[in-house]
């Protein structure tokens, strides 16, 4: 069979860090090929090359033996490649049929066919045995139905090479099996499947060939019928990492800080219990979508939970962030642009933020600008921020290590019981890591529970006393730091109990 | 998968304009039964279609999920240039109509090189041509009122085969607009660009264009309805228009318009607008107090909105991103 697609030494670098490097593979005709990897392997990157959404820094593809440097998401489809993703790109507001013409529409003296559109829409929808009118408005169908459309699209703009990232995350059972033998009808007819997903036993189930990477490099490579899933993990699992950490100064109490029991929210939470105790450092592992940042939001109040409860050192919680930050949670979230500082103000306004109110004097509650002043230097020399006039600095100014520096400090004024750090050493060099990991051993050996969300397994081998895995909104075990095993925790995320 | 009366309150919201607009109708013809004689429905009919037009028009501005806050100011400017066009060479009122439609246009472009071009949001953009527009028709009166010739009234209340100009008028951008929304890609684009601008994107859709072209269609409609009214009146105040935007905005919104793009339709407008002129007419029919009646038309216009923001928070429930399916 020869080969649709073709990539030779691709390479992409974000501001001279290598997110893919030198990879080489070829994409059979005909074939399913299935890509795996743990997060940040390098999949979206290489997905947004072949999608024309991002340029290679160095490298070539080919598409049908001709030279493919696609500029838009627009040359991508005219190629003949089509995405689903797992956020599918439908107007809600228009029907089936509108959806797969949108960008032309067959018209006769200016007006759409409608007759035209429906008949052709009804022919696909018939192929993939999708019951439903082609005049439906897309709002009105079910997420396994919406991709359903989103394929219908695919094989209506005559797609030869169909993409499919995560497609089950939101499907139940019986839309999952639907959707293998859809892809099995797209295989039958000559198209070329490329499939991302974590789900394991999916991939050896459905794909021809694997492709396996591992910090945007190629780490193996064969026929589906030479891999199983516990061959997978090990070739998914990476390097050994020593000095990296800091050793734990003090070792975790057994007085119980966060209580959470039986948190359930439908579609995103499933029956989640998690304790931390006073001076514990609880890791929190899952893959993308695996419902982390999820349940930090809920436990802090942010996302409401339909049942189960939290109780923080005994008391049960108000509703609400504001009521759990008074109750003495602190939350560091994952998006510390965005939502954990205000970027253009004072490092000082940003470390005095959440400690505000209790600088507040006199009846009127007048802000004491001395004491701000005097407590944010001693967090400054504390926390060992590298700055200048922290009441001048912008936050914007400083490295993005600092900046969670800040972000931290401000949560410790209020001296909280619990932290909830979301990937605390996301875009962070590796010396400001050190001293971010420094930073929570010392918060916990102050008697504060941690709760630490990374997708980097390894700093959570490093750092934890106790690691939970998740899946799918649900915990899946967990294990202490004395029987840390990289290959039964990354099976557990993968929701593959083999090893 | 849904109960029944979950059904109900969704059919509910999702149509509330018309249900208040049925509600309002009974509830004055039993006030005053002469409200619903064929002869004050036609007159409420020919009344609406100076906001309607304007309406119309909007409807595309809201569909993309903007705001054009500027067609008070173009209702006003556009018959004036008309008018002094007319004045200065003579000619009648096909080639003042004609004149007026030019100069929305022109308008309408002004707003959308802002919008589009340089990327500054509607609503600012809008304000500031608001002021603009008003300002420079000021600056041509003197801020003195413009006396038409008498052909312009003969035309303005004149009609064809017993319909009424402006009710003629009405029904045709009525016809075109729905034909253009329904009918059309251009139409069907608006739509799909309101709904997600990103998704609209990768779909190889010209967004700037499709956008750009909506203003001048907005602004269009907003000088053919002040031309339209203005022929009846056969003169020009300085202050005419002054504050119309929002009637216009109302009327596009009660007839199911939503200020979140994606959502609305032509027929919606004209029903919108039919219903703000009810209002009006039918508190002057029941005696309400002068001074109570902006209160009760602020009232529906709030109930209105008020759906349309309760029919978003649905759409956001369902959007609301999940990682594993909703039913075990």
């Amino acid at each position: 069979m020869t080969a649709i697609l073709t990539l030779d030494g691709l390479s992409k670098s974000w501001f001279g860090v290598p997110a893919v490097s030198d990879l080489s593979f070829a994409v059979r005709e005909g074939s399913v090929l299935g890509l795996i990897g743990q997060n940040g392997a390098g999949k979206s990157t290489l997905m947004n090359m072949i999608g024309g959404v991002v340029a290679p820094t160095a490298g070539a593809m080919r598409w049908r033996g001709q030279p493919y440097q696609p500029t838009s998401a627009a040359d991508a489809t005219r190629a003949g490649i089509a995405f689903i993703h797992q956020e599918l790109n439908l107007f809600t507001n228009l029907s089936i049929a509108e959806n797969l013409f949108i960008d032309a529409f067959p018209r006769r003296f200016g007006l759409i066919q409608r007759g035209a559109i429906a008949h052709r829409t009804a022919q696909i929808l018939a192929r993939l045995a999708l019951q439903a009118d082609p005049g439906t408005a897309v709002g009105r169908l079910s997420p396994g139905e919406r991709q359903l459309v989103e394929i219908a699209k695919a094989i209506h703009n005559d797609a030869s090479l169909i993409i499919f990232d995560e497609p089950t995350t939101s499907l139940t059972p019986r839309e999952t099996e639907r959707l293998f033998e859809t892809i099995a009808l797209l295989r039958a007819e000559g198209r070329t499947v490329i499939y991302i997903s974590h789900i394991l036993s999916d991939v050896k189930r459905l794909c021809d060939d694997i492709v396996v990477l591992r910090d945007g490099v190629k780490v193996d490579e064969g026929a589906a019928a030479d891999f199983d899933v516990p061959h997978m993990i090990r070739s998914m699992i990476g390097r050994d990492l020593a000095g990296l950490y800091p050793p734990r100064s003090a070792a975790p109490t057994s007085e119980v800080v966060l209580e959470a029991h039986g948190l359930t929210q439908p579609g995103v939470l499933q029956d989640v219990s998690l304790t931390v105790a006073r001076g514990e450092i609880v890791g929190l592992f899952g893959l993308m979508g695996a419902g982390r940042s999820e349940l930090a939001r809920a436990l802090f109040g942010l996302d409401p939970v339909a049942s189960g409860e939290i109780r923080l050192a005994g008391a049960a919680l108000p509703p609400g962030p504001r009521g759990r930050i008074s109750a003495g949670m602190a939350f560091v979230t994952e998006n510390r642009r965005e939502e954990g500082l205000m970027m253009d103000a004072a490092i000082a306004d940003n470390l005095a933020l959440v400690a505000l109110e209790s600088f507040g004097r006199t009846p009127a509650r007048l802000v004491d600008t001395a004491a701000i002043r005097d407590q944010t230097e001693a967090a400054k020399r504390d926390l060992g921020i590298k700055a200048g006039d922290i009441s001048v600095q912008p936050v914007k100014a400083l490295s993005g290590g600092n900046q969670q520096k800040v972000v931290i400090g401000k949560w410790q004024m209020e001296a909280p019981k619990l932290f909830l750090l979301d990937e605390p050493t996301r875009g962070v060099d590796v010396g400001a890591k050190f001293e971010i990991y420094a930073l929570a051993d010392r918060l916990a050996a102050q008697g504060g529970g941690i709760l630490f969300i990374s997708s980097e397994l390894d700093e959570l081998m490093g750092m934890a006393d106790r690691i939970v895995v998740m899946n799918r909104g649900e915990v899946m075990g967990e294990a202490l730091r004395a029987d840390f095993d990289r290959t039964r925790i990354l099976s557990l995320a993968f929701r593959e109990v083999a090893a | 998968m849904i109960s029944p009366l979950g059904r109900a309150s969704d059919l509910a919201i999702r149509h509330a304009n018309y249900l208040i607009f049925a509600c309002v109708l009974l509830y004055f013809g039993l006030q005053a039964p002469a409200f619903l004689l064929p002869e004050s429905l036609a007159n409420i009919l020919k009344q609406s279609s100076f906001i309607g037009i304007a309406a119309l028009g909007m409807t595309l501005v809201l569909l993309t999920g903007g705001i054009d806050l500027s067609v008070g100011s173009v209702m006003y400017l556009a018959p004036l240039i008309a008018g002094i066009a007319m004045q200065e060479m003579g000619l009648g009122v096909p080639f003042g109509l004609f004149v007026a439609l030019v100069a929305g246009v022109v308008m309408g472009a002004i707003n959308a090189l802002f919008i589009v071009r340089l990327r500054v949001i509607p609503f600012i953009v809008t304000l500031a041509t608001l002021f603009l527009f008003r300002g420079f028709g000021t600056w041509l009166t003197s801020s003195q009122q413009f006396d038409f010739s008498d052909d312009m009234r003969a035309f303005g209340l004149g009609g064809l085969g017993g319909i009424p100009t402006p009710i003629l008028f009405f029904a045709s951008v009525a016809v075109l607009i729905h034909v253009l929304l329904a009918h059309t890609s251009f139409g069907r684009q608006i739509y799909a660009l309101g709904n997600d601008r990103e998704a609209a994107r990768k779909a190889g859709l010209r967004t700037s264009w499709i956008e750009a072209r909506v203003y001048v269609l907005c602004s269009a409609c907003a000088a053919l309805s002040g031309f339209i009214i203005i022929a009846q009146i056969g003169r020009l105040d300085a202050g005419f228009g002054e504050g119309r935007e929002f009637d216009v905005i109302a009327a596009a919104v009660l007839g199911g318009a939503s200020l979140f793009g994606g959502v609305g339709s032509a027929f919606g407008a004209v029903v919108g607008a039919t219903l703000i002129q009810t209002v009006k007419l039918g508190l002057v029919f029941s005696g309400v107090n002068l001074y109570l009646q902006p209160m009760v038309q602020g009232l529906i216009i709030f109930v209105a909105v008020l759906a349309d923001s309760f029919r978003e928070k649905r759409v956001q429930a369902v959007q609301k991103r999940t990682i594993r399916p909703l039913t075990p």
